[in-house]
């Protein structure tokens, strides 16, 4: 009896423990989803009072659309310049700095210093560095004797210019969570490996390290695919999807076409798009981390 | 060359010519070399921040600079620029943003780990799955929503979006999960209301997973560029970070001036970062998604 009743004011409390964060659930995630899915079915403008309903328009459209492919082919080769050198240096970097002993936590404060930094106001800065008259980098290639770089200007360049900017600012990000993975590693592998004869370091990356790594570096890949494709404030900064729409990528095509042109109904129809490939990364993490945990 | 076999436990300064730590040795010269590289930039600021606007672009790059004007463009920028409105504006929204976030999580993720309701599988299912959705995905409805309500470029439309963190609510869950039930049942018996429970039980408990999460959402706030983008229009309302968009044409624009800005707008964050810096790896690593 008392313990009923104790039972129905601690039900009571709950109800009333998560009622704020029930409705502001409710008003910033789940009724905007709803509309943007409804919009994505009109042909809804700011800029009119009256809209009609379209069924599948704006996604017929978007596959038609040459925006919409030039984007897309935009973030996939930006992606292709990214994803590797993400994953490849920070593990090459986390491996290295795993093995520091006097230096290892200077080191990973300067490797993760622009993790923290603001990344709108440092890629004023790579602007500068490369500056195609005056910047350090291209005085740098030329005192090497290399080739000066249209770093921003040119197309088929723009994209590898952002994708050293993301680099530089993901690096370390990644090395800590490589770090994190590396720690974990018991160190009596290594011992029964070296027994087995695995000597040299690369024996003992392949023997022990990189499948005890598994889960680790299924998770760094699909958020590193994640963040790539969630390019978006070097462009707004740096490029606004220039030259000739040469870095116009996903992200930013949406925002145009949301926020500039105030085509919100196709705007929705793309926000869907993006949270489409978002829901695809999270679902193929999902798949792998629960087959992968069993090491 | 000092002998391979020879066990020595006593490191001296030879030691680093042995084969195997002669390469430890390269691996820690090329892991600066590195290091040189990701901090140049930050450098490469600062001294342009002291610089006039003929010496930043100069053909003999110096990092030092030849004429000295680090205090005329800092007074600028704080002085005659309204970057004092602009770093205050983003203390108030993130700080607006945390807290609220904080208020609504901690009681939320309570319940969730250890309170019995119907409903809190459907909720918690609903958290997970929000957990997916950025706010690029929600920003049109939000930002016509706002603009119904006459509520465009202010501190509420610019926190709005963020003042339920579904992360937080799942992370503070997790946590709460983990703290004994037993402490919880004594403390009922000696007459401690929930409330109560929560304030001087649980809290002090939580406070790395706070610490680190408030970390994580300060940053990531202060550092956001899309929303400000999107809901803010006036001056007066101007985030730091929104700031830098006015530099985006670099034509006719004093560039010792652009940096010293650019370092004011970077500094906060960073100087924080080199005082606290295991909680601020913790915390910003902690989603796995960057920014």
């Amino acid at each position: 009896m008392a313990v009923s009743k104790l039972q129905r004011a601690q039900t009571r409390l709950a109800y009333l423990l998560i009622l704020p964060a029930t409705l502001l659930i409710l008003a910033i995630y789940i009724i905007p989803i709803i509309f943007v899915f409804l919009g994505s079915l009109t042909d809804y403008t700011l800029v009119r009072d009256d809209y009609a309903f379209v069924g599948f328009e704006n996604y017929q459209k978007m596959f038609e659309d040459e925006a919409f492919a030039n984007a897309l082919n935009n973030t996939f080769f930006y992606a292709l310049m990214f994803l590797p050198g993400a994953f490849i240096i920070s593990l090459v970097i986390a491996i290295a700095i795993q093995e520091q002993k006097q230096f290892r936590s200077v080191l990973e404060v300067l490797y993760f210093l622009p993790v923290t930094s603001t990344l709108a106001a440092m890629a004023l800065v790579w602007s500068a560095l490369m500056d195609s008259g005056q910047g350090v980098i291209n005085n740098t290639l030329q005192t090497l004797g290399l080739a000066r770089v249209n770093w921003f200007g040119n197309e088929d360049v723009v994209l590898v210019s952002l994708a050293i900017i993301s680099l530089w600012s993901v690096i370390g990000f990644n090395m800590v969570l490589f770090l994190a993975g590396l720690t974990a590693i018991p160190k009596n592998l290594y011992e029964a490996a070296a027994v087995d004869g695995a000597d040299h370091p690369l024996d003992k990356f392949f023997r022990v390290t990189w499948p005890m790594l598994g889960p680790t570096a299924m998770f760094v890949a699909v958020t590193s695919s994640i963040t790539a494709f969630k390019l978006f404030d070097t462009v707004a900064i740096l490029t606004q999807g220039g030259p000739d729409r040469a870095s116009e990528v996903f992200l930013y095509l949406a925002f145009l076409e949301g926020f500039e042109y105030f085509n919100m109904g196709y705007s929705a129809a793309l926000s869907l798009f993006f949270l489409g490939i978002i829901l695809l990364f999270a679902l193929v993490q999902a798949l792998f981390s629960d087959r992968n945990v069993q090491y | 060359m000092a002998d391979i076999s020879s066990p020595s436990s006593v490191p001296t300064w030879f030691d680093r010519i042995k084969p195997k730590s002669f390469g430890r040795f390269v691996t820690t010269v090329l892991l600066f070399i590195g290091a040189w590289i990701m901090v140049f930039p930050f450098i490469w600021m600062i001294s342009s921040s002291l610089k006039p606007t003929d010496e930043v672009y100069d053909a003999d790059f110096s990092l030092i600079p030849r004429t000295f004007k680090g205090f005329e463009n800092y007074y600028a920028v704080i002085f005659d620029q309204p970057y004092l409105i602009f770093l205050m504006n983003s203390m108030i929204v993130c700080t607006g943003i945390l807290v609220i976030q904080l208020l609504t999580a901690i009681p939320a993720a309570y319940a969730l780990a250890k309170l019995k309701f119907r409903g809190s599988t459907i909720l918690f299912g609903t958290v997970i799955a929000a957990i997916t959705i950025p706010i690029n995905v929600t920003s049109i409805p939000l930002y016509i929503g706002l603009v119904r309500v006459g509520l465009l470029d202010t501190y509420f439309a610019m926190m709005f979006p963020f003042i339920v963190s579904v992360f937080a609510i799942f992370l503070f869950r997790q946590f709460f999960r983990s703290f004994p039930d037993s402490i919880i049942q004594a403390a009922r018996v000696d007459g401690f209301s929930e409330i109560e429970i929560i304030l001087r039980l649980i809290l002090p408990a939580a406070v790395p997973a706070i610490a680190a999460f408030s970390v994580f959402s300060f940053v990531a706030h202060w550092n956001d560029l899309y929303w400000p983008l999107i809901v803010v229009q006036s001056q007066d309302k101007m985030t730091a970070t929104l700031s830098m968009m006015q530099y985006q044409s670099m034509f006719d624009t004093d560039y010792g001036l652009t940096y010293a800005s650019a370092t004011v707008v970077t500094a906060p964050m960073v100087i924080a970062f080199l005082f606290a810096r295991r909680l601020f790896i913790r915390g910003i690593t902690m989603t796995g998604v960057k920014g």
